[in-house]
């Protein structure tokens, strides 16, 4: 069995020690020494544009297949609004239904001898129905769950992840699907997360040295371990120093993102785990501002800490994303007040991802951190695009909240996004109080009126 | 993307459901994937605390009643098939549909959307919105915004106009005289959200 087995063994070495040279070759000319450099061969655009022909001729043939199959297609929501909602409000509304109430008791179907005028804000038994509509739409679909799950798309990217139930079309696809399958985790998955840390590691030993542009050739490499493809917009309105950089959240690569293009200073809880071993390993090149959590709590403290860093001007700009939670990118959610409150210029940021080439958004409640960076590295492609803002400060007479709104409705205007005024903290908790009120005070001055009541005889 | 049938097929007695309630298969299936959204747990059954997690709901003054009304007394789930009946109640009205003398009544009924609100009103199910029930709904609406005695002169001047066989509680008959035209309400016909379910399929 000896002498039989070993030339085969041989030719099996020789053959996995080629390969190994090959690959590492081509990772050393392809993605580490552009990195460095901060160049682009163009290649990666090509690919992105190759793989956009193969999903249209995808859904192209799914279509067809169906068609072909009469079997109806199951479209996803549209990917701008849910629900079809004619904006009308509480007083429309009920105007309209006490219409239809005096017209029909005009017609002299009415009971009563006594109708009341159309225009008399009186209870009306049928006012239930508004709120009961409302509660019935909210049962069928709603703006807020839908936020905190990934979107869907209308066409189909060849992963199944993204797909509610993949059945056999025809067998191009199926074969097209298991390539993809191979090339993303044969190919792809491997080879990211080992650039990412092997390089990532030698060059922040090299830290102490150097230190912005180690940073960035750092944060350059882990881009291009991941394929993400970015634009940006403006580099103009680039965050300087002394001020405060917001962005929109939608996952941990946001961080990514913005720091391979410039330097900042984070912003956040220490985290347990692999998150935290990240966040300590980046304290020993730059001064972050990490806390506690028990510190994140007292506000005042976190203010402080920021506004003295802020007053450095040789300090770096600090990044915060004042969602406080990841949300799904297709809207913004309420900006936490206490980023505004410091009282220096805001440079916005806006972060929109094309979810054609792999859904970045992490949902926290349904994947931890070591699931997501997997579906992330096995997807094909992170594409997005940011645009830089032009600085914001607070105006005389406005207050840390409508600032934070005014910058809010700029980075949703930019990104085309929707701006909503929900809390981001609905994610895990539940609906305040205040918010039934503001509904009950808004039909009790429609009926009651800020007059006392009137006496019936 | 994907067809249809397979998840067609996932759910049990779908056939029954459908001439039932009159949605169409891609209605079900949205609604299926609603189902399956609220169920955070994954149990098949959706109990009071997935319906108070939607946040507009919790925010509807009347949100609680509308939560009651798809379960059935004494029961605390309440599975894929009665939901969809219940919202069943909200499809618009088959103007096109024949009168046959036999076949029950379909759920999306004029009829049976005022039972639903009225139902909404009356919850101790005996057929008639006594004073009481009438403040409650009233309380749930206003909330800490109106006195004691504004809500009584309200539901005292109600009854007095709706009330017609004088017996201090307004019945299922009264409740509908006092009722819009439903065809000319935006209430129940033109829903948004069934409008556009409508226009998908």
């Amino acid at each position: 069995m000896g002498p039989f087995m070993s030339p085969f063994n041989n030719l099996l070495c020789m053959l996995l020690g080629i390969s190994f040279t090959v690959w590492f070759t081509l990772l050393l000319v392809f993605i580490i020494v552009p990195a460095i450099f901060g160049l682009s061969f163009g290649i990666r655009r090509l690919y992105m544009k190759t793989l956009l022909k193969v999903f249209e001729w995808a859904t192209v043939r799914m279509e067809r297949g169906a068609k072909e199959k009469k079997h109806l297609l199951y479209k996803p929501y549209s990917l701008n609004s849910i629900i079809a909602k004619e904006p009308t409000s509480l007083e429309e509304e009920l105007k309209e239904i006490r219409r239809n109430c005096s017209s029909r008791e005009l017609d002299g179907s009415a009971s009563t001898t006594t109708s009341p005028s159309p225009s008399s804000s009186e209870f009306e038994m049928s006012d239930t129905f508004y709120f009961c509509r409302r509660g019935i739409e909210s049962i069928v679909d709603d703006e807020v769950t839908k936020c905190f799950t990934a979107e869907e798309l209308e066409s189909w990217n060849l992963l199944t992840r993204s797909n509610n139930n993949f059945n056999h079309i025809s067998t191009r696809l199926t074969v097209l699907w298991g390539l993809g399958v191979v090339i993303r985790y044969g190919f792809l998955l491997p080879l990211r997360p080992i650039t990412d840390v092997h390089m990532s590691v030698c060059v922040c030993r090299m830290k102490n040295f150097l230190s912005e542009k180690v940073h960035l050739m750092c944060y350059r490499i882990c881009v291009r371990a991941l394929t993400a493809i970015i634009t940006y917009h403006h580099s103009e309105n680039k965050p300087k120093n002394g001020g405060i950089c917001v962005a929109n959240h939608t996952s941990p690569i946001d961080v990514i993102i913005l720091a391979s293009d410039g330097c900042y200073a984070m912003v956040g809880q220490i985290h347990g785990g692999l998150m935290g071993l990240i966040q300590r390993s980046m304290v020993k090149a730059c001064p972050h501002i990490w806390f506690e959590r028990s510190e994140v709590k007292d506000r005042h403290l976190v203010a402080k800490r920021l506004s003295n860093h802020v007053k450095d001007k040789s300090k770096l700009p600090i990044l915060i994303f004042p969602e406080g939670t990841c949300i799904n990118n297709t809207s913004v959610m309420m900006f936490k007040k206490g980023s505004f409150e410091i009282g220096s210029t805001v440079y916005p940021v806006a972060i929109k991802y094309d979810p054609r080439f792999g859904e970045a958004f992490w949902n926290s409640s349904k994947f931890g951190m070591v699931n997501y960076l997997l579906r992330m590295m096995s997807s094909w492609a992170i594409v997005c695009s940011v645009w830089y803002l032009p600085p914001m400060s607070r105006q005389e007479g406005e207050d840390a909240m409508q600032f934070a709104n005014r910058v809010k409705a700029a980075i949703a205007r930019q990104g085309g996004l929707v701006d909503l005024l929900w809390d981001g903290g609905l994610k895990r908790g539940k609906v305040k109080d205040t918010f039934k009120e503001e509904q009950q005070k808004l039909y009790s001055k429609i009926l009651v009126g800020t007059q006392e009541v009137r006496s019936r005889s | 993307m994907g067809s249809t049938s397979s998840t067609l097929l996932k759910i049990p007695n779908v056939e029954v459901l459908m001439q039932e309630t009159g949605f169409s298969p891609a209605h079900i299936i949205r609604l299926h994937d609603r189902f399956k959204a609220l169920d955070k747990k994954g149990r098949g059954h959706l109990c009071p605390q997935d319906f108070g997690a939607i946040k507009e709901l919790a925010m509807n003054p009347i949100g609680d009643r509308i939560i009651g009304a798809f379960f059935s007394p004494g029961k605390e789930t309440v599975d894929f098939h009665t939901f969809v009946k219940i919202l069943a109640h909200f499809r618009p009205v088959d103007k096109n549909r024949p009168k046959e003398p036999n076949s029950p009544e379909p759920i999306n009924s004029r009829s049976n959307k005022l039972r639903f609100a009225f139902q909404l009103y009356d919850q101790d199910k005996d057929g008639k919105i006594s004073r009481d029930e009438l403040l409650k709904v009233l309380r749930a609406m206003l909330g800490m915004q109106v006195t004691e005695e504004q809500l009584e002169s309200i539901a005292d001047r109600t009854i007095q106009e709706a009330d017609l066989d004088r017996d201090d509680a307004i019945s299922f008959e009264e409740f509908r005289k006092v009722s819009p035209e439903i065809l000319h309400s935006r209430c129940f016909i033109k829903a948004p959200v069934i409008m556009l379910m409508e226009r998908d399929c």
